[in-house]
């Protein structure tokens, strides 16, 4: 099979444009006679889900919280790029686009990146119309900040909540059309099967997290708007009950998964205390703007940080990369957190830690100034760690934070399975192998508000309305195959509990998997994983039944599917045989410890196919056209 | 551990933890014992500690609503030692650290109680009231698409923070369950207000607060009587003002607005 | 329904009509306190029955007393169906419960304290107003003129001990009723602001304890001069 990406002809800048007219219109009358179900209201979904039902579409959203507007996008702090250009330094479409393709190091489609880029404008006049409370200079005027990875400021937020009055936003929308009938909502409803009808998406199978109930709903064309799959690691900055599963299911009734190895560490978490930690706080990467990042020159310092002299400090980053400092890019941040500590040169007492100090700022700004721009990530951190970051330097150590990698799509969101899109997180295509700060906002938007309304309707219009019951059998042998994977799962009985499997689990990819890879270590991983697969099909312990909440049964079919996902990760991380962004191979770095790509053997997208169970993955290779920017090794100096 | 301090000491603690099968069943508070309970550990993960004790000795685990352990989601809940999200002013349950407790303690976990918010299973509640309290108003009508750009709506800075404050509202539900009355006006003035602030939401304001109260009264909150428990086991602060300035919304609309 | 029947059966609505009857009845206690005043003149009661009579009379007061009656009414009924439906809302309590670590007593009790109040002024009627309108009591001549002699009822009635306390703890009840009611009233009327409510709960607060103080005086006053120090 060949990957077609679908990239309309035609200078980069106008593509999307020409698509837009391009693409074949449903009828304001018809629209209303196809329904399209949305999983996952986090910003991607929310905002399709209200656009769609806008529009006139029959919309059926689910999440699997209490309520849609509890979708992880609540947690992103920072802030969203948009090249509004209000501040007048020199930011565009083009530079927001190129700084974009740099920041992923070069393994992002062109194209969408700068339709990305062309939106992100439209994004910010959507939200402040909903009544999105921005942050505003004296003047009334809309302000802004600056980011890693860039040198202009064009990032948006609400204090160090932006992602929460942003998603509001999205559910204020989605709510008034809940309202008008146009969207059904599922909230506590978890997605477990795709159902498809001659080869296309036509539905889905769900299990009701309160009553248990498998139930069949039936559409035209099923968006996924998930998120990521972070949690694949066990630790990391996604909420507890984030997970692959809708994805992953997808893939394997034939949508292909992309760079499952793109897998992003941010550099500003709060560092791990205990075994029994159960997720991991970040630090919006904001912060950055004004702490300095250091550890002490001498291995084995044990001094406070207050006791440890100025001139026996090393601020390698401002050491490293003198014209970005403390802003570059995360991957390069977090490698760099990493390569000190591996150096014996970490703070506090697990020594996997590095100091992220206001205390310049301060004194520079006054007390005041700093509280009003990161009180609330001042208090969070005090809160969790019990220590006073105004009179001393926090403790950051990078975690797992976002996966660049996810569901293949083309340019118009649609999965290799027809009638099938993902949005957001879930799927691969923006972020190349890095995403820059704020810029998971603006692509879940930019997606949910401005993109699928307008592809989705080229596929419809070609389809026809005719709806398909849920008692045509396609249905049913879904339905039966979900419960029987239920009845499996409750039927072992054995010894070991759901989290220890997951927990062994993050351990094997954190190690192997993680910030550092090499090919040995994968081929580890990849065999412990297997094994530990094998283990929780016959001893993990489950009690209760289906017809319950049972929290267990819930957990343990998103582990499941971790097991599988986390192989395919090592998979696809052994396959790429360069470094990257965030996917470093410790046999592919620069003498100066950077990351060295391989631009002609892999400028390409890895998408992989399943092929049944404990079969290997198929690789299809989407080969990456750069026409407009020179692939150059990325240089933060 | 990893926190700078050496003094912190493993504690061993009783529980008494509210059990419920589901929504028709008749509850009853349990004990149980946790024990080496570190300091640094969140709540929610010394609950965990005790799920997975449960769950090896076979007894069905304890179902308590959580997602993002950040304090922003709102998911979480809990009423713990008569507290709603317990004693820490200004905090949500996954952002309470057992640092604020002692060994041998004894630590009473209820669920949030109030005739809107049916108990689903042990600590989880149905708290769907609020949101179709959102569902009647709690929104600017515009279609994506066709609106002005960002620039064109200034908004002075005062009146855009205050509107923060109060949009910051997480939805957890605490201040029903923290007051007397169950009423959930504090929920329902943070929304009225912040729209009523912004020149956005001018055009549909009388409306909005209309259909809103009509809804938080048909859902069978109770009347607020102005206690401020509310605002004071809020987690992230909503103040009371927003209360007052939904009345004065409220009043004005009633009298005033073209819905006769 | 009507906008009107609407908005006054709504939660807020309800509480609207308690608070301005409230205020209300604020101004009656200013009114009848200051009238009251009168008992400390020294003159053996005739201010006192002069203005009892005159109140008792005049036709524009009259009237008053009927809006005040239906004033006592709302804030009564009003109050009686938003506390029993707010009781209603919370059909299982909690089994350990710390409100006090987040509210005052007088603002969780305020049933409590009205029901105190009430019970209070259903034994205040019937030993004065009902006497005083409906009674035979002495008659003395003030200045030509014969007056109903309320001013010994009153003296009388406050020598004995247990009435007097009764009056002391009604008073109280109306102070804590008051610290919560009076600045509780004007947040209910959305009358909120930075510059003014700080002023207007300090304002609250001295009125919570000078009008029950003005009125507890009274009875401590006889009680004391007439009782104690004979």
């Amino acid at each position: 099979m060949i990957l077609d990406s679908k990239i309309p002809e035609g200078p980069l800048a106008e593509k999307w444009d020409k698509h837009k007219f391009n693409v074949k219109l449903v009828n304001p009358a018809n629209k209303r006679k196809y329904d399209i179900i949305v999983v996952g209201t986090g910003l991607a979904g929310a905002s399709a889900a209200a656009t769609l039902a806008e529009l006139g579409y029959n919309v059926k959203a689910f999440c699997y919280q209490d309520s849609p507007r509890r979708a992880h996008s609540i947690a992103a702090q920072g802030g969203i790029n948009a090249a509004k250009n209000y501040q007048n330094d020199g930011d565009s479409v083009y530079r927001l686009f190129y700084d974009t393709i740099k920041g992923g190091d070069y393994r992002a489609r062109e194209a969408n990146v700068y339709r990305l880029a062309q939106v992100s404008v439209n994004i910010i006049d959507q939200c402040v119309a909903q009544g999105v409370p921005f942050a505003r200079e004296y003047g009334g005027l809309l302000a802004n900040r600056s980011f890693g990875g860039a040198q202009v400021s064009r990032t948006f937020y609400a204090r160090g909540q932006t992602g929460q009055q942003l998603l509001l936003g999205a559910y204020s929308a989605l709510n008034r059309q809940i309202a008008y009938g146009k969207v059904k909502m599922y909230p506590r409803t978890e997605m477990l099967d795709l159902v498809m009808v001659d080869g296309k998406a036509r539905g889905i199978i769900t299990r009701h997290l309160i009553t248990g109930k498998i139930e069949s709903h039936s559409a035209h064309a099923v968006i996924l708007a998930t998120g990521g799959y972070g949690n694949v690691f066990y630790l990391s900055t996604n909420a507890m009950g984030s997970n692959a599963t809708a994805a992953w299911r997808a893939y394997k009734k034939g949508a292909f998964f992309a760079n499952p190895c793109f897998t992003q560490i941010h550099p500003t978490c709060i560092p791990v205390s205990g075994g029994y930690q159960s997720k991991l706080t970040l630090m919006s990467e904001s912060l950055r703007n004004d702490g300095r990042v250091w550890v002490p020159k001498a291995v084995g310092d044990n001094r406070a940080p207050g006791q440890i002299p100025e001139d026996e400090r090393d601020y390698f980053l401002e050491r490293k990369y003198p014209s970005f400092g403390n802003l570059v890019p995360r991957d390069v941040a977090s490698r760099n957190a990493k390569l000190a500590c591996d150096e014996g040169r970490g703070v506090g007492t697990t020594k996997l830690a590095v100091y992220l100090d206001f205390a310049d700022a301060i004194k520079r700004e006054g007390l005041e100034k700093i509280s009003q721009k990161y009180g609330n990530l001042f208090d969070m951190y005090a809160k969790i760690t019990g220590e006073n970051p105004y009179e001393q330097p926090m403790r950051i150590y990078p975690a797992v934070h976002y996966t660049m990698g996810g569901l293949w799509v083309d340019y118009n969101l649609m999965t290799t399975v027809p009638g099938l899109y993902a949005t957001g997180e879930c799927n691969f295509s923006d972020h190349g192998a890095n995403r820059l700060g704020a810029s998971a906002l603006m692509q879940g938007l930019a997606d949910g508000y401005f993109v699928i309304p307008y592809t989705i309707g080229d596929y419809l219009a070609q389809n026809p309305t005719t709806r398909i019951e849920t008692s045509h059998p396609a249905f049913k042998e879904a339905e039966a195959a979900v419960r029987a994977d239920v009845d499996k799962l409750l039927s072992i009985n054995g010894s070991r509990t759901v989290d220890d499997f997951h927990k062994a689990l993050g351990h094997i990819m954190w190690d192997y998997c993680g910030m550092a890879r090499n090919a040995e270590g994968l081929q580890y991983a990849k065999q412990e994983i297997r094994k530990l697969r094998e283990a929780f099909w016959s001893d993990v312990k489950i009690l209760g039944t289906n017809e319950e909440l049972n929290i267990t049964l819930e957990k343990a079919g998103r582990v499941a599917d971790f097991l599988e996902l986390g192989e395919l990760m090592v998979d696809d991380a052994l396959n790429r045989n360069e470094s990257c962004g965030g996917h470093f191979r410790e046999e592919y770095q620069t003498p100066e410890n950077e990351a060295l790509r391989d631009d002609e053997n892999y400028t390409y997208v890895a998408a992989w196919q399943y092929t049944g169970p404990n079969q290997p993955a198929v690789l299809h290779k989407e080969e990456l056209k750069f026409e407009n920017v020179k692939l150059t090794q990325r240089s933060y100096k | 551990m990893a926190g700078n301090n050496p003094n912190s000491k493993p504690m061993n603690l009783t529980l008494r933890v509210w059990r419920q099968k589901n929504s028709q069943a008749a509850g009853t508070l349990e004990t149980y014992q946790v024990k080496d309970i570190s300091p640094e550990m969140s709540f929610l993960e010394m609950m965990d500690v005790l799920n997975e004790d449960l769950l090896r000795s076979g007894v069905d685990p304890i179902a308590f609503d959580h997602d993002c352990r950040e304090g922003i989601c709102g998911m979480c809940s809990l009423y713990i030692n008569g507290r709603a999200h317990g004693p820490e002013r200004g905090t949500t349950t996954c952002q309470l650290h057992m640092r604020k407790f002692s060994d041998g303690d004894t630590i009473t976990i209820e669920p949030w109680r109030a005739g809107p918010f049916p108990i689903l299973k042990d600590l989880c509640v149905d708290r769907s009231a609020l949101d179709r309290i959102q569902q009647a108003g709690g929104y600017i009508s515009v279609n994506t698409g066709g609106v002005p750009d960002a620039n064109e709506i200034p908004i002075p800075k005062p009146i855009a923070d205050k509107a923060f404050d109060a949009a910051t509202c997480i939805q957890c539900g605490a201040c029903v369950a923290a007051c007397k009355n169950g009423s959930a006006m504090l929920f329902t003035s943070a929304k009225v207000s912040q729209l009523a602030m912004l020149p956005q939401g001018q055009v549909e304001r009388k409306t909005r607060v209309e259909n809103m109260v009509a809804q938080m009264d048909k859902e069978g909150f109770g009347a607020c009587t102005n206690i401020g428990s509310c605002a004071a086991e809020c987690p992230v602060g909503i103040s009371l003002e927003n209360i007052a300035m939904l009345n004065r919304e409220y009043i004005g609309a009633s009298f005033t607005s073209e819905n006769v | 329904m009507s906008w009107f029947s609407k908005t006054f059966s709504s939660s807020i609505g309800r509480k609207l009509l308690v608070a301005v009857t409230g205020l209300f009845l604020c101004s009656f206690l200013v009114v009848h306190l200051v009238g009251n005043l009168q008992l400390f003149k020294g003159d053996g009661g005739a201010s006192f029955n002069i203005y009892s009579h005159f109140m008792a009379t005049n036709p524009l007061i009259r009237t008053m007393e009927i809006v005040l009656v239906l004033g006592f009414g709302f804030h009564i009924y009003e109050a009686l169906v938003l506390t029993r439906r707010n009781k209603s809302v919370r059909p299982v309590a909690y089994a350990y419960n710390r409100p006090q670590d987040n509210s005052n007593w007088s603002s969780r009790n305020m049933g409590l304290l009205g029901t105190v109040i009430l019970v209070f002024l259903i034994i205040h009627l019937y030993n004065f107003f009902w006497r005083a309108r409906f009674g035979e009591p002495n008659m003395i001549p003030i200045e030509g003129t014969d007056y109903d002699d309320l001013y010994s009822v009153v003296v009388q009635s406050f020598h004995l001990w247990w009435y007097v306390l009764i009056y002391v703890l009604g008073q109280i009840a109306l102070g804590y009723h008051l610290y919560h009611g009076f600045s509780s009233a004007f947040h209910t009327l959305g009358l909120n602001h930075k510059k003014y409510t700080p002023a207007i709960q300090k304002f609250g607060a001295f009125f919570s304890i000078v009008v029950p103080a003005g009125f507890a005086s009274m009875p401590l006053y006889f009680f004391i001069k007439d009782v104690v120090l004979s």
